[in-house]
């Protein structure tokens, strides 16, 4: 018989609130309804923002939610709108971000934000009204399963029919979105629970005991992985959106610059490492540059930390990092192994991680007098050299028009420092990843996981609601921005005035660029402009962005021309009573460089169309 | 591939199995046999799962099975080491040539014989997959009319209870 290694014991229960016993209930205690219960657990908990839209299940719940000073809520257009605006607010503040719909088709819509969120690990609760108990599993009118429906796009879920029963689910569900690898908790009421009567218990007794995540790494493990960088000669720091996560962008400054490796942010990691620091190698994977792509590929160390060995990352998975003994941090066992066999596989926290890793690495460097101080001086000069002979960059359109790197990388040039960054999925994400210097954490939010179109515009108007101070652009596509551009009117009302590039190419880029490499240039269904039998309808402007912001209440803006361009960035960066749209109107045939074709190696990796790097023998 | 029986010990909540054949259904974990019921202590159930997976893939289906929140354990049984069985009700067609026969088939198995109709025997057994596997192939030739069998339930041998600390985990909870 034996216990299943899993990276760690299951975690014995732990009382929250530092074992604290529960309070009695007084005497006299009040009757209040379920729905004032959900209340003022969500104003205990200390979620101060709701994006929700009411419906007929979670009506009872919006009567309350209108004397509560301490929640405000903020009515979004479409379900969708509220839960990638509590993701936006999550990635900017750190907090958990909440939403709330309705029944049937208001949960529903919440399926595509929980799923992002479930992938990107982002904090979330979304709270929804389900048909009375009594009614549920009767097909009743706006019936859904959406606990059976969310079970694989969630990181746990609750039915609640009890209004007893409110105030401990709502806290378990925020420790349970906020713990461990964080993640989208869905809390589906019964509408008479919210209408039924109840006593409020705060806190409530924690009932979890299945579930402690191990935030504290193994002492062994940590000193074998401090042995492993000490000896390696051409390592590399692989780094995930965990760092970010876990608030652990100090240490792995002082990791990074203890052992002098170079380091690669991941997609989700951006802005964990100052993409100005001289060991920034840029992002890694399909799109990554030149350099971070051939330093994993060459690496004979890799150390992921708070990463997963995605298959955007790792290309062709056997091919993958061939001579690299890898060391993989993460705080959710089941990442350790499952694309990528690990030597050392380290459970844990990224901060503790990083933070032990500090003192064992002194600890072995200590042990090693006479080592030389540039130790990795050889495996210096060769990233170097990829850096210089392959740096990001792309071609001004000969035509005089706008390319949409530019467009992208002047707006991260003009904008006032910590602004933050929220992309949709695409060509504009990867430039936006490539040609804005992300300086602190929590400045660059998309969806990466899941890649859902969308993502931008209801993102950021949850991060500046969550971050009033900061201005907040979201660099979206043309595409992305006509599935979710509703939120604009969430914006215009609720005093949340967010800047929007919308690069327009006028077509769907990402997949036309791929139909351009691998489809002979045959763009079915690609390009928006075109109308019946694909007759193209350049210039007719359907729609019109500019016309389109400005009945959302907001600012429109066209900008077609380079000269023009630093002028209407400053124009935008100054307007701050309302959101502003600008819509760049770029050159179609622009492609998102390097890349690396989808299922094959990062050996592959083109540094332009048609350009492979040569890395020579002698770097092998 | 081979075959590995895990306990899952599991609070007993609604939709626990759903959480779990989900579980292996997305990921895309074959199960085997399962069989569910109620353990010693009311609020925790405990679900036999046998499933056919090297053992990189098996190590994920814990390490996945263990993120369930209402899931408290997770132990594999190593055949060497604990008792497994299986459940067989088996209509075997008999007439007073064959039925005889039957019966002597039944008792070298140690099964029994549950009921008897002019045209028919019912027989219960339990054992070993591969007790029962040899019996059915003996019964075969005299026509099995129905078959009903229910999935791999398994305890470790010795004193030890896989149970305790679980329980006294959701005792502390309480």
């Amino acid at each position: 018989m034996t216990e299943q290694a899993t990276g760690a014991p299951k975690p014995q229960p732990r009382a929250r609130n530092g074992g604290q016993q529960p309070t009695s209930v007084p005497a006299q205690a009040p009757r209040i309804t379920g729905a004032q219960s959900l209340i003022r657990a969500l104003e205990e908990v200390g979620a101060d923002t709701v994006f929700g839209i009411p419906g007929g299940a979670i009506l009872p719940a919006y009567d309350p939610m209108m004397d509560s000073s301490r929640v405000r809520h903020v009515l979004v257009r479409h379900e969708q709108g509220a839960g990638h605006a509590a993701t936006g607010y999550a990635q900017a503040t750190g907090r958990v971000g909440v939403c709330m719909a309705t029944s049937g088709p208001g949960a529903t819509n919440l399926v595509t934000p929980l799923a992002d969120a479930h992938m990107d690990s982002v904090p979330m609760v979304a709270i929804t009204g389900q048909v009375a108990a009594g009614s549920i599993g009767t097909d009743a009118f706006q019936e859904a399963d959406i606990c059976g429906i969310s079970m694989p796009v969630t990181k746990h879920n609750f039915l609640v029919k009890d209004p007893d029963e409110i105030p401990r689910t709502i806290a378990e569900a925020f420790h349970i979105a906020s713990t461990g690898r964080p993640g989208p908790v869905l809390v589906d009421i019964a509408k008479d629970a919210l209408q039924g009567e109840t006593v409020f218990q705060w806190p409530p007794t924690a009932e979890l005991p299945g579930y402690r995540p191990v935030t504290k790494p193994h002492g062994k493990q940590i000193r074998e992985a401090a042995k492993l960088i000490s000896e390696a000669r051409r390592p590399v720091l692989y780094v995930g959106g965990g760092v970010l996560k876990a608030g652990a962008t100090a240490e792995l400054k002082v990791l990074a610059e203890l052992t002098g490796a170079p380091v690669t942010t991941t997609l989700m990691g951006i802005g964990a490492f100052p993409d100005s620091h001289p060991q920034h190698l840029g992002m890694p994977g399909m799109h990554g540059t030149v350099a971070a792509v051939t330093a994993l590929q060459k690496a004979d160390l890799i150390v992921a930390l708070g990463a997963r060995f995605d298959d955007r990352v790792t290309g062709k998975l056997d091919s993958f990092a061939p001579y690299a003994k890898i060391v993989h941090a993460d705080i959710d066992p089941a990442e350790i192994g499952k694309n990528r066999a690990a030597d050392v596989p380290i459970v844990g926290d990224a901060r503790e991680v990083l933070a032990d890793l500090v003192v064992s690495v002194q600890t072995e460097q200590s042990e090693r007098p006479g080592e030389p101080g540039d130790r990795y001086a050889d495996w210096w000069a060769m990233l170097d050299r990829w850096r210089e002979t392959y740096p990001l960059g792309y071609d001004k359109p000969e035509d005089g028009s706008l390319a949409p790197q530019q467009v992208i990388q002047r707006i991260g040039e003009l904008a006032p420092e910590g602004t933050v960054f929220a992309a949709g999925v695409g060509q504009h994400q990867m430039w936006a990843a490539h040609f804005i210097d992300y300086e602190q954490p929590a400045t660059w939010l998309n969806s990466g996981g899941l890649g859902t179109m969308g993502y931008a515009v209801p993102a950021a108007l949850g991060a500046k609601v969550g971050m009033p101070e900061r201005a907040v652009w979201a660099i979206d596509g043309d595409g992305c921005f006509q599935m979710t551009n509703q939120e604009l009117v969430t914006a215009a009302l609720n005093g949340a005035p967010i800047k929007v590039a919308v690069i327009n190419n006028g077509a769907l880029g990402m997949v036309r660029q791929w139909q351009t490499l691998f489809y002979n240039q045959r763009y079915s269904n690609t390009v928006l402009h075109d109308g019946e039998q694909g007759e193209p309808n350049r210039g007719t402007r359907v729609p019109d962005f500019v016309k389109l912001a400005e009945a959302m209440g907001c600012v429109g803006i066209r900008c077609e021309d380079p000269d023009e361009l630093d002028a209407v960035i400053e124009k935008a960066n100054a307007i701050n009573d309302r959101p502003v749209v600008v819509d760049f109107i770029v050159h179609e045939d622009a492609m998102v460089w390097p890349m690396v074709a989808a299922g094959t190696s990062n050996d592959e990796v083109m540094a332009a169309r048609g350009v492979r790097p040569d890395f020579g023998d002698s770097d092998d | 591939m081979s075959k590995h029986t895990l306990s899952v010990l599991v609070e007993n909540t609604p939709g626990i199995l759903a959480r779990i054949a989900s579980l292996f259904s997305r990921r895309g974990f074959n199960i085997d046999s399962l069989a569910v019921g109620v353990t010693e202590h009311p609020d925790i159930s405990r679900i036999t799962i046998v499933v056919n997976v090297e053992d990189l893939p098996l190590e994920q289906v814990t390490k996945q099975l263990n993120k369930l929140v209402n899931v408290l354990k997770i132990v594999e049984l190593e055949p060497s080491s604990a008792v497994q069985r299986e459940l067989v009700l088996v209509k075997v067609r008999a007439d007073n040539d064959t039925r005889s026969q039957i019966v002597e088939i039944v008792s070298l198995f140690r099964a029994k014989t549950v009921d008897v109709s002019p045209e028919a025997v019912t027989v219960e057994a339990t054992g070993s997959a591969d007790k029962l596997e040899a019996m059915l192939k003996m019964l075969e030739p005299y026509g099995i009319k129905e078959l009903v069998q229910s999935g791999t339930i398994a305890i470790g041998r010795g004193a030890r209870s896989i149970t305790d600390r679980s329980l006294r985990a959701l005792e502390r909870s309480a």
